[in-house]
């Protein structure tokens, strides 16, 4: 074999195979990486410093705005954290309601996720179905809070307003609606042998290097550890909720592509669950007056489990009416820098945005 | 697997048969997208709702929204003028605005469309740019999905029963827990500040009580009110009138607020030691100050504090003026006016009191041996009702009478009493004649929402068992033919009758003679200065118009020296605060004048 010359490559930061900028610098054998350094600070927008100007409630419109394709983990982990430092109780319903809107947000973005992950291996129709039927879900998230992508709808207290009329005939509509079209995706993507081919056995995360990196969500799921906060710490009503947490084995891009798979039947079941379990009464334990609503010093950690994996927030009060520190720590970082970097020598240069997707990167998160 | 594996590289062409399938997507503009009935497009703003309060503005974390005058909006009581504009390009529709908008003009409509060339199209002034988006309302917010909070934190006060019994304080107070919850309310719009005469810094100290800063909030209550005692008892509060909250909800209780923040500092030494008042070297001029009312003191706190030799001359034993002798005593205990005359008097001020200008001292005297004269002498003397039989025994002013009370004399009002009048002087004379076990009626010419009274009031008089009869013109007053003493009133019923859609006036209707049999008769129907003391040059020169003297914004009168403020003067309502006002405002006057 000639030895080949080492090319510098960037890939980026223009999508890169995922939503927001972000670059990757690979050192490049031929087709093949060397050595791969990712580089971010082409959207910093401060938002952990923002928060710290803004009162309380301002701070809640800035958090979705962390990662597009899952803006509503963000405000759930936020709130949650602020409710602990206020001891503030949230009223059952807003709890259920916060469980649906979670697993909605799951199944939107693992719509956003299909036609990424397809896109990135070359297989178009995938993304053309996958929006269209994310805008089913889009369009309940419209009814319900008034926004499509970003909601700014789940606020420390509760919810923000309580579900419209009719709402749950509708989201339960368009959930045997989506189950119908999960077996149309299986025929066009997961049983497709291309895919198939381009999946199995690229991107391993190794199972006994995982925890030891940081992986959190479906990539570590993909690696057969069962690991999920909404069943080893259960917030809101998940311990009221039968699911099943899936897992697979491997490691590589195909495993992550099946748990991921998986979780959306598990999100209608858990959306049918808490729809039919929901009690009536308040949706939102009313705070003060935003412009003078100050929290008890102290600092609060709350985590979810986000659709790419563990999110949590860390937040510290110093009784005034403002956010004293918003620390977040999301999937992100550890996906998109340390996993990154350490998985993609040896890989195809065609793989590497392929890779990227299914690590679930949220570069705005990365750099917060 | 391998490549060859034909199910898995078939399956998907399957696809195409969704070719026959209706597409998700629309085909614009042939089809459009229906918003949903919740969506959070464009700004509307129902500019005649709208208050211009400004709080939209301040919650906006992305500085979208600025408040702008509009040309056909002027700004009045309760209504800033201003009007906000929506710059397209920073708003992020996170409705905020919405949910804080206390009157709730402001709404998001489903208009998601915006097309322009024009980038200066992104400021949208909403209400006035697009009335028609008036039909296309969708993220609304009502009082229960606001974040105003509109709900008053209830004031504590003794039971009606209880209160008729003495003259003990009906209004109890808050709780510094109350207190807190119910600062937490402002929104610190400042319409407040506006409407109220004084100007008082009303957000600033109800932010300060809002985060437990209580000397703070004394401290800046004092920087323009020598009086925050009374005014935190029985103001009349045109501030709250005009309150962002109370056009959907109830308005912040500020004057409550005031009377939580001077009931921290219970005495005079700890008024002394938080306000700190800082009292400037003697500046070698004097002032004399006739009539020790509100208005008089509060000229005399601030002359004292600027380093002048105040003296005021006050005609009665007790100084307050009206505060004193007109307000009972379960509104304003004496302690409280005590206690603020001490304060006063701790920093300088001195009272010469039993001295009544015009008899004990003249006029002269004070002009010739002071380098300026403040008159705030109120209004002394009854308005006579203007009936038969007015002067029969038993007939009395609510001014003489609370006077002969509050001077802690007595006067038999008998078993049964009929007041006349529908202002807090009426209500005041008929709650006192209920704590003496009398049946007391109240006769007003117009309805009872017609009564100028202060709500609350008329709600005190009414749990204290007093009975109104409005749209009652009294015709006579019928004495007794052997003792000449009263035993009832006479009045005609009356119709309102509004002429060319103006205020509805009460007309009698004939022949409806009611007659109420009553031991004594109350009159409260006004009152009008005494400037028989003044010698007749100086009343040439002062320009006394309809009984009012007349001054310029800085309450100096048509004789340079003399400045006059409170009741007596043509400026402002007949309450106190604008007394206040008066008093605070002459004090620039006599700066201006005597420091230039
Ligand atoms: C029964 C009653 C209830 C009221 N309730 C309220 C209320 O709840 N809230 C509110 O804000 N306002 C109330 N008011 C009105 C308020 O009391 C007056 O607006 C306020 O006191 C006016 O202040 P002033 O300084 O102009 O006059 P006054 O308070 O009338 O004081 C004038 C002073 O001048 C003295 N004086 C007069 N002539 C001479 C003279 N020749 N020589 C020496 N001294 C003289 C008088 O003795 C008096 O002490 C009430 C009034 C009355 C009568
Ligand atoms: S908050 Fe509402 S009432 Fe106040 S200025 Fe804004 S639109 Fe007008």
């Amino acid at each position: 074999m000639v030895r080949e010359k080492e090319t510098t490559l960037y890939i980026g930061p223009q999508h890169p195979g995922i939503t927001g900028n972000m670059m990757v610098k690979l050192k490049v054998q031929g087709d093949t990486v060397v050595s791969a350094a990712t580089h971010v600070g082409y959207l910093h927008r401060a938002f952990e410093k923002l928060i710290e100007r803004r009162n309380w409630i301002q701070a809640f419109t800035l958090l979705c705005r962390f990662c597009v394709p899952e803006p509503d983990p963000m405000e759930l982990t936020y709130a949650r954290a602020v409710e602990e430092l206020d001891n503030r109780e949230v009223p059952e319903r807003a709890k259920y309601i916060r469980v649906i809107v979670m697993e909605l947000a799951r199944m939107q973005s693992f719509m956003l996720w299909y036609a990424g992950q397809s896109g990135s291996a070359g297989l178009y129709l995938t993304p053309q179905w996958s929006v269209g039927d994310r805008n089913y879900i889009l369009d309940l998230f419209e009814d319900l809070t008034g926004g499509r992508i970003y909601h700014m709808y789940i606020w420390p207290g509760g919810v923000r307003r309580d579900l419209p009329e009719g709402w749950t005939d509708k989201t339960l509509r368009t959930m045997d609606y989506i189950e119908k079209r999960l077996d149309e995706y299986n025929k066009i993507l997961f049983d497709n042998t291309i895919f198939q081919k381009r999946a199995q056995g690229v991107g391993i995360v190794p199972k006994d290097k995982a925890i030891e990196w940081g992986v959190v969500g479906p990539v570590l799921r993909g690696t057969g550890i069962k690991s999920d906060v909404r069943i080893d710490e259960p917030y809101e009503v998940y311990d009221k909720i039968d699911f099943d947490v899936p897992t697979q084995e491997g490691g590589d891009i195909w495993a992550r592509a099946l748990v991921r798979k998986e979780e959306v039947r598990q999100s209608i079941r858990i959306i049918r669950q808490a729809i039919a379990d929901m009690p009536g009464g308040a949706y939102y334990n009313k705070v003060s007056n935003p412009m003078k609503w100050t929290v008890p010093a102290g600092q609060a950690w709350a985590k979810t489990e986000s659709v790419r994996g563990e999110i949590g927030f860390h937040v510290t009060s110093d009784g005034g009416n403002k956010p004293y520190r918003v620390h977040v720590k999301g999937a992100a970082y550890t996906h998109g820098v340390t996993v990154l970097e350490k998985i993609l020598p040896g890989q195809n240069i065609a793989d590497v945005s392929f890779i990227l997707n299914s690590l679930g990167v949220c570069p705005p998160e990365i750099e917060r | 697997m391998s490549f060859i594996d034909l199910k898995g590289m078939l399956q998907p062409l399957g696809a195409v048969k969704q070719l026959f399938k209706k597409p998700h997507t629309i085909q614009y503009p042939y089809e459009t997208n229906k918003a949903s009935d919740n969506y959070r497009g464009l700004h509307f703003n129902d500019l005649d709702q709208c208050i211009g309060c400004g709080n939209c503005s301040t919650i906006c974390q992305n500085d979208a929204i600025d408040m702008i005058s509009l040309d056909n909006i002027d700004g009045k009581k309760g209504d800033s003028g201003l009007r906000p504009r929506i710059d397209n390009g920073r708003c992020c529709w996170c409705a905020l605005c919405v949910d804080v908008c206390p009157t709730g003009s402001l709404n998001l409509t489903k208009d998601y469309i915006f097309v322009t060339d024009n980038p200066n199209d992104f400021l949208l002034t909403p209400g006035l740019d697009n009335p028609d988006a008036k039909d296309r309302l969708s993220y609304t917010c009502d009082m229960n999905t606001s974040l105003s909070l509109y709900d008053r934190v209830p004031m504590r006060e003794l039971d009606g029963k209880e209160r008729v019994k003495s003259f003990a304080e009906v209004v109890l107070g808050y709780s510094e827990e109350e207190a807190r919850a119910e600062a937490d309310r402002c929104i610190s719009c400042g319409l407040c500040t506006e409407a109220c005469p004084e100007n008082m810094h009303i957000p600033e100290y109800i932010n300060a009580i809002a985060r437990g800063n209580d000397d703070d909030a004394l401290r800046i209550i004092y920087d323009n009110n020598p009086l925050p005692e009374m005014c935190g008892k029985v103001c009349t509060r045109v501030c709250e009138d005009v309150c962002a909250l109370q056009v959907r909800g109830e308005a912040v209780a500020i004057r409550w607020l005031k009377r939580y923040a001077t009931e921290t500092a219970p005495t005079v030494e700890m008024i002394k030691e938080i306000v700190d008042p800082k009292i400037e070297e003697p500046n070698g001029f004097s002032v004399g100050i006739v009539g020790a009312g509100p208005a008089g003191l509060t000229a005399a706190y601030y002359l004292a504090l600027k380093g002048y030799d105040v003296t005021i001359y006050e005609a009665q034993a007790h100084a307050g003026g009206m505060i004193m002798y007109g307000i009972p005593k379960y509104r304003f205990p004496l302690e409280s006016i005590d206690k603020q005359i001490q304060y006063m008097e701790s920093i300088g001020v001195k009272i010469k009191y039993n001295t009544k200008v015009g008899k004990d001292i003249t006029f002269d005297e004070i002009y010739t041996n002071n380098d300026a004269v403040f008159v705030g002498i109120g209004l002394q003397n009854p308005w006579n009702i203007g009936i038969k039989n007015e002067d029969s025994p038993g007939v009395i002013s609510a001014i003489e009478y609370l006077k002969i009370i509050n001077s802690d004399e007595t006067y038999d009002v008998g078993k049964k009493v009929a007041v006349i009048g529908g202002g807090n002087v009426a209500i005041d004379g008929a709650r006192v004649s209920a704590r003496f076990g009398a049946d007391v009626t109240i006769l007003y010419r117009r309805r009872v929402e017609d009564m100028p009274a202060d709500w609350e009031e008329i709600e005190g008089a009414e749990h204290e068992g007093i009975n109104i009869v409005p749209q009652a013109i009294p015709t006579r007053i019928i004495k007794d033919e052997k003792t000449g003493k009263v035993i009832g009133i006479e009045y005609l019923k009356a119709k309102m009758v509004a002429e060319d859609g103006g205020r509805p006036r009460p007309v009698a209707i004939e022949g409806s003679e009611t007659i109420y049999e009553c031991d004594t008769v109350i009159g409260a129907i006004g009152q009008q200065a005494d400037f028989d003391w003044l010698p007749e040059n100086y009343k040439e020169d002062l320009i006394i118009e309809r009984g009012k003297i007349q001054v310029n914004d800085l309450r100096q009168t048509g004789v340079t020296k003399i400045f006059a403020g409170g009741d007596s003067v043509k400026y402002g309502n007949s309450d106190a605060i604008s007394a206040i006002a008066d008093g605070f405002n002459a004090v620039k006057g006599i700066d201006k004048l005597l420091l230039k």
